[in-house]
């Protein structure tokens, strides 16, 4: 361990998130329980939409579960064989193989049956998202399924006609769930998820924001357990006080200089979903001063950045601060359809470029002195391009340390082989 | 009689070498059948579909991780080495992820006087799909007109459509034959005369057609037709390993492939608003399965196809690490068997183990025999 320069603690809120966490994969296992209805769907579905049919509309998102599942490697290990047995290939996306996995267990990772959605919603933008819940449906044996595509390009190309693509399926969405629930759709509780959804994302923006700080008051550990909300319930209240109190926090301890890694010597970011079964990797880095401050999967997987008059990334303005007032349901799809599509995570979709110049963005603005690129076979969504990535760092003369891993599936996994690249890598750092 | 499509095939640079150098026209190089060639043809350029070499390579992987499918990297590696140096373009409509980073480092790496990523929508089962997509392709007419100079007419894309769509029926005919008892062609011929439409200008091809239609009906092949298979997946032009099946008693007799029926099953119909009408053929057409959600709407035409066809059984086959295809598999395959098709499933790589796969394939054939045995 290096010398200690910074005062360190942990995050204050550290239990009320554990505990918010807690409460939503509780919230979908018991919704109906307590005559509530629970949906299925991805991480990047459009979840304030459902939310216009109650406050008792519980989600369970795909791939914060998948990571879940990972997390307990004996269970990520049957569920990938059972649905293996089913004649699925393991390339496919581990928290797919995760999710439908558990699915044919019938075991929820918290504990007891997996609890069959009422219906599923999502959005395609890769190739396994739509087909992930198509699959789902046909195992539990048929559940009512929408799936709206999101596919329109680069943000800067999201005009007006491209938008009313994307806003057409949703009002053809909002029909279709009030025909498969019975209930009646209510507008204002979807604007006010739209209001929510941008705050809180915008939020998480700012958070990140204060990473740029040295030391950085956040590490990339620490930040997969916050992001997390966005990912779950990024349009309720809760999340938005959640982001709010923790914002408030990080300023906190950046004012007071609070060190995330009390021995910073170099800052790193990384790339894609970790291994997540493997996050020691971090703890190792830090016992040589090298804290991971994020990354643009853990900055925009959620969160909402724009340029600002000083040419750096900031938290988005919101509808709110700019005065816009949300009166119907299509200007509220509008505003949500503008917000979401130019999230930076979705970019690189469509062009290598666009995500090299993000990252390169990065390394200028949060001051990082070496880049981890996860190889990551798990999910090809996020590994597009990752080849260039690596390219364009090597031009602009960044350390970069490539590694192969699946977030998912341990089986795809070497601990001891990364550890020795790592090593490596500490040493072009000049740490080891 | 075919073997002027296998010619082509063969000799696609060549070919288009000699054909730019003839006309002074533009070639364009392709990533994907969702590729609306009426407009090209309109603007006199060549499309040309960028396949692969099926040769081991190691050019591309500092530009794309091993994860992703052997064709993607394949198609790189033939722009990589210089062997489409000749192209004026490349453009791309939006499909996988996979052959996508095949046009994002093509672009980056190999200069074109032309680029073009198409967002040919996924969600082609909505309504709200067809003005989309016809949105898009007025956007890719204007993208086009300025780089040719010139305006591309209602004429222009009526003569694209009519080409397209002749090139489409005539193929269809060629596979009518393929419904008798003995086909008076092989499933590999099927194959090369497919693939390389999507290779040369379609007017020659179509006279390649017609001449092969007039000669067909009196043609008999001196082999047995033996066991009849369709075979269906993702990209697919490997020769050899169609050549190996139809060695061992076997015949392909119709195929689900984006090198097969895919790219030519529908015709755009014809409507006043061009664009529409041309829209509507891509949402239409039997979908890719990156496209084929919510409902499977491929599951049918597949099963119609066999029906059709009078298959007996069927070799199921994708690129390794082809999610979309990996994705239908097995539901593809229960579909079939619970029709009474039982089905054989084969990975593919670059180059495939032609003795192992052999030794698989007759393993299969031979389960066809088993009634006769016991």
């Amino acid at each position: 361990m290096t010398e200690m320069k910074y005062q360190t603690k942990p995050l204050d809120i550290w239990n009320e998130g554990k505990a918010l966490r807690q409460q939503y994969y509780e919230n979908y296992a018991k919704a109906h329980e307590k005559g509530g209805i629970r949906w299925a769907g991805g991480a990047w579905a459009y979840s304030a939409v459902p939310a216009g049919l109650g406050d008792d509309v519980w989600s369970l998102t795909g791939e914060p579960y998948g990571a879940s599942v990972a997390f307990n490697k004996e269970f990520a290990a049957r569920c990938q064989e059972a649905i293996e047995a089913k004649g699925f290939a393991r390339d496919l996306c581990a928290y797919l193989r995760n999710y439908l996995g558990s699915v044919v267990l019938d075991e929820y990772v918290f504990g007891g049956k997996f609890p069959k959605p009422d219906f599923m919603w999502t959005t395609h933008i890769c190739c396994s998202h739509a087909k992930w819940y198509q699959i789902a449906s046909d195992l539990e044996g048929g559940v009512p399924y929408f799936c709206i595509d999101v596919s329109t390009g680069l943000i800067e190309d999201f005009n007006e006609r491209r938008r009313e693509y994307v806003v057409n399926q949703l009002l053809d969405g909002i029909d279709w769930l009030e025909q498969t629930t019975g209930r009646d759709y209510d507008d204002q509780k979807l604007i006010q998820a739209v209001y929510n959804e941008c705050e809180a994302t915008s939020l998480w923006a700012e958070i990140c924001a204060l990473n740029r700080t040295i030391p950085a008051p956040l590490d990339e550990k620490t930040m997969y357990s916050l992001y997390v909300f966005g990912t779950i319930i990024k349009h309720r209240p809760e999340i938005v006080d959640f982001y709010r109190k923790l914002r408030d926090e990080v300023q906190e301890r950046v004012d007071n200089k609070i060190a995330a890694v009390g021995n910073e010597q170099r800052r790193v970011i990384t790339d894609t979903q970790p291994p997540w079964g493997f996050l020691e990797i971090f703890r190792y880095l830090e016992t040589f001063g090298v804290v991971s401050v994020g990354s643009l999967y853990t900055f925009s997987l959620i969160g909402a950045w724009e340029v600002k008059d000083d040419g750096t990334w900031g938290p988005r303005t919101t509808p709110q601060e700019q005065g816009i007032d949300i009166t119907t349901r299509k200007q509220a799809l509008e505003v949500l359809a503008d917000w979401t599509h130019a999230r930076p995570e979705w970019q690189h979709f469509y062009s290598a470029q666009k995500k090299s110049d993000m990252m390169l963005r990065i390394v200028r603005e949060w001051k990082v002195d070496g880049v981890m690129l996860h190889y990551n076979r798990g999910c090809e969504g996020l590994s597009l391009n990752i080849a260039e990535n690596r390219l364009a760092f090597k031009d602009a003369g960044i350390p970069v340390l490539p590694f192969e891993g699946n977030m998912g599936d341990e089986r795809e996994f070497d601990l001891e082989r990364t550890k020795k690249a790592v090593d490596s890598f500490l040493e072009l750092l000049g740490v080891k | 009689m075919f073997d002027k499509f296998k010619e082509w095939y063969e000799n696609r640079h060549d070919y288009a070498q000699a054909w730019k150098k003839q006309t002074g026209g533009k070639v364009l190089g392709y990533f994907c059948t969702y590729v609306p060639e009426e407009l090209l043809i309109a603007a006199d350029i060549l499309p040309l579909r960028i396949l692969g070499s099926h040769e081991a390579q190691d050019v591309t992987e500092p530009h794309i991780f091993g994860m992703f499918c052997p064709f993607c990297r394949d198609c790189l590696a033939q722009g990589l080495k210089g062997r489409f140096d000749y192209l004026n373009g490349i453009m791309i409509s939006q499909s996988c992820l996979h052959i996508r980073q095949t046009y994002n480092s093509w672009v980056k790496h190999i200069p074109q006087e032309f680029s073009y990523y198409m967002y040919m929508p996924h969600g082609v089962q909505t309504p709200h799909a067809y003005p989309y997509l016809r949105g898009e392709l007025e956007v890719f007419k204007k993208a086009l007109e300025k780089w040719i100079g010139r305006s591309i007419s209602d004429k222009d894309i009526d003569r694209g459509i009519e080409v397209m769509n002749k090139n489409r029926q005539l193929m269809k005919q060629v596979y009518e034959f393929r419904k008798q008892d003995n086909p008076p062609l092989t499933g590999l011929e099927a194959m090369y005369m497919v693939v390389s439409s999507q290779m040369v200008e379609k007017e020659e091809h179509n006279q390649a057609l017609e001449a092969v239609l007039k000669e067909l009906p009196n043609r008999k092949l001196d082999r047995n037709t033996g066991t009849r298979l369709m075979i269906i997946g993702s990209e697919d032009d490997d020769t050899e390993f169609v050549e190996m099946v139809e060695s061992l008693d076997s015949t392909l007799v119709v195929d689900e492939h984006c090198t097969g029926t895919r790219y030519f099953w529908n015709e755009v119909e014809p409507q006043k608003d061009r664009l529409a009408a041309i829209a509507a053929r891509y949402i239409d057409r039997p979908p890719c399965p990156s496209k084929d959600w919510p409902e499977r709407k491929r599951f049918p035409h597949i099963l119609q196809l066999a029906k059709d066809y009078n298959v007996e059984g069927a070799l199921v086959i994708q690129q390794k690490f082809c999610d979309p295809h990996e994705l239908d598999m097995p539901a593809l395959r229960q579909m079939l068997e619970e029709n009474g098709i039982p089905t054989y499933f084969l990975e593919f790589d670059v180059t495939v183990p032609i003795g192992q796969f052999k030794t698989r394939v007759e393993a299969f054939l031979e389960t066809f025999a088993l009634p006769d045995l016991f």
